[in-house]
Parts: structure tokens; C-alpha cells; sequence
């Protein structure tokens, strides 16, 4: 149940400015990859072209090619909306639906489509899923309580049992930790590791420490300077970049030399 | 490691003069007394003594305070007294006008039969014998009521999906496209159409389209609607862009449809707040008086079909029995009724009102743990 991402030439543009240049990278099915680099530098914009989420920003557009197990996601006649449901995201900031129970959080995937669930593939579909986010022992209590009632922590697991409740291929997490403290970051770590049993999980992060934590590989990216586009600099094992990088911008990074 | 005593001081060094807790009561005491002697030498009235007083106390109050606190204080307390008179001011009118509406308007509400009858065969024989004080004062409101109900829920019918819808547009799709700045111009156009211009588009409209003399309910809902539709479609648009755009995308992100997420969603989400805009907006309109006249007629009989005949409503009912009173020469019995049908429009508005803050409650996204 996890599928790998081949990306080739791929420009990203937001109307006319290109926002990043000629990335090409292969990421393995049933691993980790991480984003790093600085602010600005399109590892965002980037994450969000892997499942068409960019599109939702008016005037951004791709050139390239994407392929999902070979299948290119920017081909004539695919709609977002199936890509989407093969590639899932967890955001930045935890935003569970406010109108919602937590029950209803986790079945929304589900539920928002109208597909019909009976009651019991719904309890089991649910207790999966909050297992799978190791988030079931402290909602299971009070699962018909509003998913907005709980931490930040636990808000950002119960969006990523949201996330994997519909049963993706790969899951996005852009920036997933940033919003919360050690002690949460620490629980969503261990689920990403977990989670890559089953998934391919690709991660942009800030935090470059976590970066060497969860990641298989690593991908560095960098901007030659405000108005230019980001670039991919680097691509290699985690333990590669951290240690033995063979770009100097790299190394300079991940030293602390700058950013 | 020794420790200082600490001095003993009678008050402290942050501290400057307080006054006592009693100040403002003195001052107001004082206040009173001074001006009713004022008010005295010139002649007293009630609203003369109030002004003086009120000016009174506030220049006593700042004054004692900047004497004794400093001027810090003092311009406090004179913002703190301003901005009091204001509110006070503002409160003024809208306590006269529903005292107003609440004295006259009782004995007419209280009137057996004054909600259960219409105006039906009431003519001026029945007041003229009320004035002499040898009859009940007979008629009601019953008609009206029906007909205001009737064209009120008639013009919300059509106003809602059409404002929602458009509202939905402009936020969801517009993305500041020629047409989504277009109506917005509009809309905001139609914001400021007085409403007896409304009233005259929808009798041309249907005096176009169904015949000359077209006048029933259903022309005077579609007044009311040109009235209501910009009200409802900026309160929505308001609602619809304070969703925030992080629940779009996570509904996006779980492979959900734009439509099914701006109906499951963005809607649910805002609807508390489109809701009471929705209730505001019926409020607004349920009171307008020129474009039912001009639409529905008035009727002094019971009319159920929106759809035919002239109709009559409280504004339009107050409107006839102040101006035309049944008995011209006793007009008191149906001024009663048109202070009873005043009160009985003011209730209906402060409920509608009521109505918009508890489907606020109900339908906000809840936070319990």
C-alpha cells in the first residue's frame, strides 16, 4: 500500500515568477524523505506539487513530470481530486474541522465523499486509524467530543489519523512539528517512523536535527537569492548529507554555517 | 547576607493621592442638587436638569481628580465621563421610542380579539359608538399579521438561496474575476436603492409580465427581496471569508470535491454566522412600509393567498389607520389599533433578534473537552 514518486524537470511557477527550477528526484516507496533548506527556497511550494495541492493557489502552474508508480500526475484527463486521494497531507498547523467530532474527524475523508460505511466498518475504521496516529488510548473516551477540544499535539495526530484513514499511497507533512513542543514533537516522530512500514512519507522540515532523526534521505534545497528560484542542491542518504555532503552549500547548511 | 529592614512608610513611593471610593456618588449627589437649584431660577424641566447635571458632574469629578490624583487621572476620568454621556445619548432615543410604542400600544394589544380579528365590516359606525364610550373599540390586526408573515417568509424563500449562492460565488470562485468584481459593485449599489424604488421595480416587473394592476403579496416579497438579497449576500461574504482557508485545503488534501467542501465544510463552519445575518436581514425588511403599499395594496379582510388579491401588513395597517382612520371624526379607536400593531411589529423584530443570537449559539463550533 505505498507507492514511489519519480520526479522529472519539474518547474514550478506562480504566474510568471518561477518559484523553483529543475528538480529531479526519485523517492523510494515504504521510506522517509526529507526537505531541508531555508526559508523561501521552494521546499514547500515543492511538497505541494507532489499531490496538486499548489493548484489551489491561483496562477501556480508545473512544468515536468511527476509519476505516481509511473503514472504522471500532471497527464491530460487526471483529476487532482484522485491524486489527492492517493497522496494525503498533514499541514503545518493542526486544523481539524471545528464543526466536527473527533469521530467524525477521522471518518471526514470517508464521510465528506458520501461513501457509505456501515456503523461497525466505521468503529473499526476509526480505532485503526487513531492506533495508526497513537492518538486511541487518549480520545478513545471521548470520541464524540469536538476534535478543536485537544492540544496542539494531539490535534496534529488526529489530522494525521485523518490523513491515513483514507488509505493513501503517500503521505505529505509539511512542517508537521514546528507548531508544537519536545514532548509532541517526540510522539509524532516515533508515528513516522512507524508509519513507513506502511507508507511513503516525505517530510519538509526546519529542524534539521529531526531531519537526521526520521529521515532515510535527505534533500537539501537552496536560493541563490531573493527573486531567484529554489533549486534542488542535493540528494543522497541522510547519513550522507549530515556527514559527508558533496556540495559545499550543503555542508554549510547542515554545519550551522548559515540559515 | 543581611537583611535590611524595610522601612516603615505611611504610603507607598508608587502610589500618588486616590480619591475615596464614594467620590463619584458625592459628586453626583452634589451634581443633582446643584443643578435642580440652577434649573430653578430659570424655569425647571426634566430634561433641562439632566443636560446641567450631567455637565455638572463631569466637571466636579475631573476637577476634585486632577486637584487630588494628578492629570493623568483626571483626563481619564473625563474620557471615562464622555465616553458614558455618549452611550447614554445613543441609549436615549431607543428607550423613548419603545417606551413610546409600550404605553400606547398596550390597550390596543390588550383589546380582546385584537390578534384574532381583521378589519373586515369594521367601519366608522363601530368607532364612532367606541369614542362615545357605548361599544367595545372592535378590529384587529389578524390580516396584517398573516400578510406581513406571509411576505416576509415569501421574500426570505427567495432571497436566502440567491444571496447564499451569490455570496458563495464571489468567495469561492470569484477570485476577483471582472464578474465577481462586477457584482460586487452591484450588490453595493443595491445596498443603497431607497426602498420605495424597489417597490416601483417589482409592480412595473409584474405589471409587465402578469398584467396591469398586478398587486398581490408575491409582488411585495419580490420588493422586499431586492431589499434584502445585497444584506444577505454581504453578511454571508463576510462569514464565507473568515473560514479559514487551512480547513479548504485539509478537505482538499483528503481527496474531497470543491463543491462537497464548500457544502460540508466551509458552509457548516459559517453557518451560524450566515444564519443571523440571514435573521438581521429578515428584521431589516420586515418593517418596510412604501414598497408593500405600492405592491400589495392594503386589504382590510383576511387574504391567505400570497399569491392573489391585495394583501395587507402591520406597516402598511399602521400606515392606513393613522392616515385614513375608519371613523374620521373619532380617530382614537384606530389610532389604538395602529399603536398595538406598532408594538406588536417592534416584539416581532426584538425576536427575530433574539432568534439570530441563539442560532449564533446553536450552530457555533463547539470547544468542549
Amino acid at each position: 500500500m505505498s507507492k514511489r514518486i519519480d520526479v522529472k524537470d519539474l518547474n514550478v511557477y506562480y504566474g510568471n515568477f518561477l518559484a523553483v527550477e529543475d528538480v529531479s528526484i526519485n523517492i523510494e516507496a515504504k521510506s522517509v524523505t526529507a526537505f531541508i533548506g531555508p526559508s523561501g527556497c521552494g521546499k514547500s511550494t515543492f511538497l505541494r506539487t507532489l499531490n496538486r495541492m499548489h493548484e489551489v493557489l491561483p496562477g501556480a502552474r508545473v512544468e515536468g513530470e511527476v509519476l505516481l508508480d509511473g503514472d504522471n500526475l500532471y497527464g491530460p484527463g487526471v483529476d487532482p481530486v484522485t491524486v489527492r486521494s492517493q497522496i494525503g497531507m498533514v499541514f503545518q498547523r493542526p486544523n481539524p474541522f471545528p464543526t466536527m467530532s473527533i469521530r467524525d474527524n477521522v471518518l471526514a475523508g470517508v464521510k465528506l465523499n458520501n461513501q457509505k460505511i456501515s456503523k461497525g466498518e466505521a468503529d473499526a475504521l476509526v480505532e485503526r486509524s487513531l492506533r495508526g496516529a497513537n492518538l486511541w488510548n487518549e480520545v478513545k473516551d471521548r470520541l464524540e467530543k469536538p476534535g478543536s477540544g485537544l492540544s496542539g499535539g494531539q490535534q496534529q495526530r488526529l489530522c494525521i489519523a485523518r490523513a491515513i484513514a483514507v488509505e493513501p499511497q503517500v503521505i505529505l507533512m509539511d512542517e508537521p512539528c514546528s507548531a508544537l513542543d519536545p514532548i509532541s514533537t517526540l510522539a509524532v516522530e516515533d508515528l513516522i517512523n512507524e508509519l513507513k512500514d506502511q507508507y511513503t512519507v516525505v517530510i519538509v522540515t526546519h529542524n534539521m536535527q529531526q531531519a537526521a532523526r526520521v529521515s532515510d534521505k535527505t534533500a537539501f534545497f537552496n536560493i541563490a537569492g531573493t527573486g531567484k528560484p529554489g533549486k534542488l542542491i542535493e540528494f543522497a542518504e541522510t547519513s550522507t548529507i549530515f556527514n559527508n555532503p558533496s556540495q559545499n552549500a550543503t555542508e554549510d547548511y547542515v554545519s550551522g554555517r548559515f540559515g | 547576607m543581611t537583611s535590611t529592614p524595610t522601612p516603615v512608610r505611611k504610603r507607598s513611593a508608587l502610589t500618588k493621592g486616590q480619591l475615596p471610593k464614594y467620590a463619584p456618588y458625592v459628586v453626583l449627589g452634589v451634581a443633582l442638587v446643584l443643578g435642580a437649584a440652577i434649573l430653578a431660577l430659570i424655569g425647571f424641566n426634566a430634561f433641562g436638569w439632566g443636560v446641567v447635571s450631567a455637565i455638572l458632574f463631569a466637571a466636579g469629578l475631573v476637577g476634585w481628580s486632577a486637584a487630588v490624583e494628578g492629570s493623568r487621572k483626571a483626563k481619564d476620568k473625563l474620557a471615562t465621563c464622555l465616553v458614558v454621556g455618549a452611550f447614554l445619548v445613543a441609549l436615549l432615543p431607543l428607550i423613548s421610542v419603545i417606551w413610546t410604542v409600550m404605553v400606547n400600544g398596550i390597550p390596543g394589544l390588550l383589546n380582546p380579539g385584537f390578534l384574532g380579528t381583521s378589519m373586515n365590516g369594521v367601519t366608522g359606525v363601530f368607532d364612532n359608538r367606541a369614542a362615545e364610550g357605548t361599544g367595545p373599540v372592535v378590529g384587529g390586526i389578524y390580516h396584517a399579521l398573516i400578510g406581513t408573515l406571509q411576505i416576509t417568509l415569501l421574500a426570505t424563500v427567495i432571497s436566502v438561496p440567491v444571496g447564499l449562492l451569490t455570496a458563495i460565488y464571489l468567495v469561492e470562485y470569484g477570485n476577483d474575476r471582472p464578474l465577481a468584481r462586477a457584482i460586487t459593485f452591484f450588490v453595493d449599489v443595491m445596498t443603497g436603492i431607497p426602498s420605495i424604488v424597489a417597490g416601483l421595480f417589482a409592480a412595473a416587473f409584474f405589471f409587465a409580465v402578469v398584467g396591469p394592476g398586478t398587486k398581490t403579496g408575491a409582488v411585495a416579497a419580490v420588493a422586499l427581496s431586492v431589499l434584502m438579497i445585497p444584506v444577505v449576500v454581504r453578511s454571508s461574504e463576510e462569514m464565507l471569508k473568515i473560514v479559514p482557508n487551512e480547513l479548504r485545503e485539509a478537505a482538499y488534501a483528503l481527496g474531497v470535491r470543491k463543491w462537497r467542501t464548500i457544502l460540508k465544510v466551509v458552509i457548516p463552519t459559517a453557518i451560524s454566522g450566515i444564519a443571523s445575518g440571514v435573521t438581521l436581514a429578515i428584521a431589516r425588511v420586515i418593517g418596510e412600509t412604501a414598497p408593500i403599499l405600492v405592491t400589495a395594496g392594503f386589504a382590510t379582510s383576511i387574504n391567505n393567498n400570497v399569491f392573489g388579491g391585495w394583501m395587507a401588513s402591520l406597516p402598511t395597517f399602521i400606515y392606513t389607520q393613522i392616515l385614513n382612520p375608519t371613523s374620521p371624526s373619532n380617530p382614537d379607536p384606530s389610532s389604538q389599533r395602529a399603536w398595538g400593531a406598532a408594538l406588536v411589529l417592534i416584539i416581532l423584530v426584538m425576536l427575530l433578534n433574539l432568534g439570530a443570537r441563539l442560532i449564533a449559539r446553536v450552530f457555533a463550533p463547539k470547544a468542549g473537552r
